[in-house]
């Protein structure tokens, strides 16, 4: 079943930021991007789950969380992500018109214009939040998104902005 | 004829006819340059009543919890609060009566304080477009227009949208200063300043939520912040805590906010909130065309969509 209750989800994205992620060898100093990526059950779960079928390659830093539909993403989930230590954030959805409950992403859309907008307007750089559609067919374009998300994220470097520090 | 007077003849005239079980108005406040919300809820109390350039609560705040028929002395930016509620199902158009008021702008306390440098005022008198001060050591004679609230200069909507009854003509509309410039201006920094300089300004936060208190659209049951299973927010005045609840405070406003400035004259450590609501007000402009509390008929813009929605920002 996809994550739709909050304490679901925000449980799963402490667990995925306290575990280390797995360092390439011979890297062990160096730093990688961690990346919390939304995906929703009916149409990007699936193209993630193709991309794995069909054996393509794509970096290992993106930890994926299921939810019902991307029309479930409340901003306070993805700045919580930047809060408690990812680097990145995706959240991605079915393609508009393809909703699994008609307008989920139609709605999900506007308010991702909005915030989009917004944590740019207050100096969230860009590039750390990103949103895609990608549908249960677009294995390929899946592994490309993670691939290009994973670079942005390593060129802006570990975040420092909104990340709650031990005082 | 005298506003206040005029306000006090419909209220009487309300209860007289029982049209209304309360009148929502101001009443004089304790000290000068200052008029507080009162209640009244029948004829013999109609003479507490007042309307003077002081009365800058957002009296629509009170309105989601009125069960009752209520009538409400309400000005340009209190109008547009109610239009939002009734909107949001908070409360019906035939329940409230309103007493428009077309409304000149209102002063800022802490503009004239600043003025006067430290002297307490003990004595303000009200003329058409002059308030005379008096203290200790001192008489003066300010011009209200130069002390009026930012939201007040930035108003283009001073003339109440809908009223069941206008207490005086209406005024000129038109705003004195562009709402939009200090947004505009912050957006020409770079991404570094404009984060160095939301953090500074989020980091004077005391977490004491009066911003939201304030506020006519924050009436929610239980607030997020407040929220404790779940808990959304860390409730700490740590910076990362406080940037999050004003981004999302801000973001719960996106379309509803009619920058009546309650949040802002609040706020005891003086946060430019304005500077957010405003991009929100601006955004939801340009985006989807909207503007908050103008009609009762056009649906909020993050309740709808349009298949043809901007989309650029998504891969």
């Amino acid at each position: 079943m996809p994550l739709s209750s909050y304490d679901e989800i925000h449980e799963t994205e402490l667990n995925i930021m306290e575990n280390q992620m797995p360092q390439p060898e011979g890297k062990a100093d160096k730093w990688e991007p961690k990346i919390i990526a939304f995906l929703c059950n009916w149409c990007s779960y699936a193209g993630a789950d193709l991309a794995g079928v069909s054996r393509l390659q794509y970096p290992p830093n993106t930890r994926i969380i299921r939810v019902p539909c991307s029309g479930r993403i409340s901003p306070l989930l993805i700045l919580r992500c930047l809060q408690h230590g990812a680097d990145g954030v995706l959240v991605s959805g079915c393609h508009p018109g393809d909703c699994h409950y008609i307008s989920g992403n139609y709605v999900a859309r506007r308010k991702f214009a909005v915030l989009n907008n917004f944590l740019e307007y207050l100096g969230i750089e860009k590039g750390r939040v990103q949103f895609a559609w990608v549908s249960a067919a677009e294995g390929k374009k899946f592994a490309q998104l993670v691939q290009k998300i994973t670079e942005d994220v390593r060129k802006l470097g570990p975040a420092t902005k909104l990340v709650r520090k031990q005082v | 004829m005298d506003t206040s007077i005029a306000i006090r003849d419909i209220a009487r005239k309300l209860f007289d006819e029982k049209r209304v079980n309360l009148i929502i108005g101001f009443e004089q406040g304790s000290i000068p340059l200052h008029s507080t919300p009162c209640f009244v809820r029948n004829a013999s109390e109609v003479d507490r009543l007042i309307w003077n350039a002081n009365c800058e609560n957002n009296l629509a705040k009170y309105l989601p919890k009125i069960k009752e028929r209520v009538g409400i002395v309400a000005k340009g930016c209190d109008v547009r609060s109610i239009i939002g509620l009734i909107k949001e199902k908070q409360i019906t158009r035939e329940q409230v009566f309103i007493i428009g008021i077309p409304c000149q702008g209102i002063i800022d306390r802490r503009k004239i304080e600043a003025r006067l440098g430290g002297e307490e005022i003990m004595e303000a008198e009200e003329e058409n477009d002059t308030i005379t001060l008096k203290g200790h050591n001192f008489k003066a004679t300010i011009k209200k227009e130069e002390f009026l609230h930012d939201s007040c200069q930035a108003c283009a909507h001073k003339n109440p949208v809908i009223y069941d009854t206008l207490i005086r003509d209406n005024v000129v509309e038109g705003q004195t200063v562009d709402g939009y410039k200090e947004v505009k201006e912050f957006e020409a920094k770079s991404p570094d300043e404009r984060w160095q300089s939301f953090s500074d300004e989020v980091s004077k936060c005391i977490r004491c939520y009066a911003c939201r208190n304030a506020c006519p659209f924050c009436y929610c049951q239980e607030c997020f912040v407040d929220s404790s299973q779940p808990q959304w927010i860390g409730k700490t005045t740590n910076l990362s805590d406080t940037a999050i609840f004003h981004i999302i405070r801000a973001f719960h406003l996106a379309g509803r906010c009619v920058d009546c400035g309650a949040c802002d004259r609040a706020c005891p450590m003086g946060i430019d909130l304005r500077k957010l609501s405003k991009k929100m007000e601006m955004d939801i402009k340009e985006l989807f065309h909207y503007e908050a509390g103008i009609s009762l008929e056009d649906v909020p813009p993050l309740a709808t969509f349009n298949p043809d929605d901007p989309q650029e920002f998504i891969m």
